[in-house]
């Protein structure tokens, strides 16, 4: 598998990058020519990783969020989504549906969400040193 | 968005995309105009809606919550097929209205 592109971004863990994140993500991945459908799964799973690096990893404070995404020739898009911040304790638990660690406001669907628009994911994660989240999204429209 | 009060019914209008920062000042303002109205009934109309990760599920979540302490019911309306495929990832389907 041969890969055609890429691109490498370093934002602060801010909110106002969930936005900006999915906007650079989905940019990117029009090179494959997406449906509407493809690009709104990219950007919503983009989305639920970026945001949980802000409210879990960092606990919506300081901290730098590393996007990496890269095109191949089969038509797939891999999305890593790293943080430096607290880790995961329990990656099972974490990727159960409704499972939280925030209050009320936040359903507990990241994870599921993430898993059900893409193609594969992965979590890895390390207490105390961060997590990787890489999400793969193949582009059967092309 | 836009809030809309008639007799005991208040309609809020979302529009944009609504994500962990956008929902913030959304649900402020809801719950503010909830608090101040006490309607008997709350709609959400997601048809204005571009954008929608499980924020949104939250952000019903929560006024479904707020809402009943003050015996309104909470429906959503206008939610596009993807975003109610969030919305049913949560079971909130169940419990509340969705047309």
């Amino acid at each position: 598998m041969k890969k055609l592109n890429y691109f490498k971004l370093a934002i602060p863990a801010k909110s106002v990058n969930e936005g900006f994140s999915r906007a650079a993500v989905s940019a990117f991945a029009a090179l494959f020519d997406p449906t509407v459908e493809e690009l709104s799964d990219i950007k919503t799973a983009v989305s639920e990783a970026v945001t949980n690096c802000i409210v879990h990893a960092y606990k919506e404070k300081d901290g730098v969020i590393y996007i990496d995404a890269s095109a191949y020739d089969n038509g797939s898009v891999k999305i890593k989504i790293r943080d430096k911040g607290c880790g995961i304790a329990d990656i099972e638990k974490a990727r159960e549906a409704l499972f939280t660690t925030s209050g009320d406001e936040r359903s507990g669907l990241g994870f599921t969400v993430m898993e059900s628009f893409s193609d594969k994911l992965s979590v890895r994660s390390k207490i105390g040193i961060g997590t990787t989240v890489t999400i793969t999204k193949l582009i059967k429209s092309r | 968005m836009n809030i809309a009060t008639e007799n005991d019914k208040m309609t809020v209008i979302l529009t944009g995309e609504i994500d962990h920062h956008t929902a913030r000042p959304i649900r402020e303002e809801i719950d503010f105009e909830l608090i101040k109205k006490k309607p008997a009934k709350l709609i959400l109309d997601f048809s204005g809606v571009t954008f929608m990760d499980s924020s949104g599920v939250g952000l019903v979540m929560g006024r479904y919550k707020a809402a009943r302490a003050i015996n309104c019911r909470t429906t959503v309306s206008g939610l596009k097929e993807r975003d109610k495929k969030i919305m049913q990832m949560s079971g909130l389907i169940n419990v509340i209205e969705f047309i």
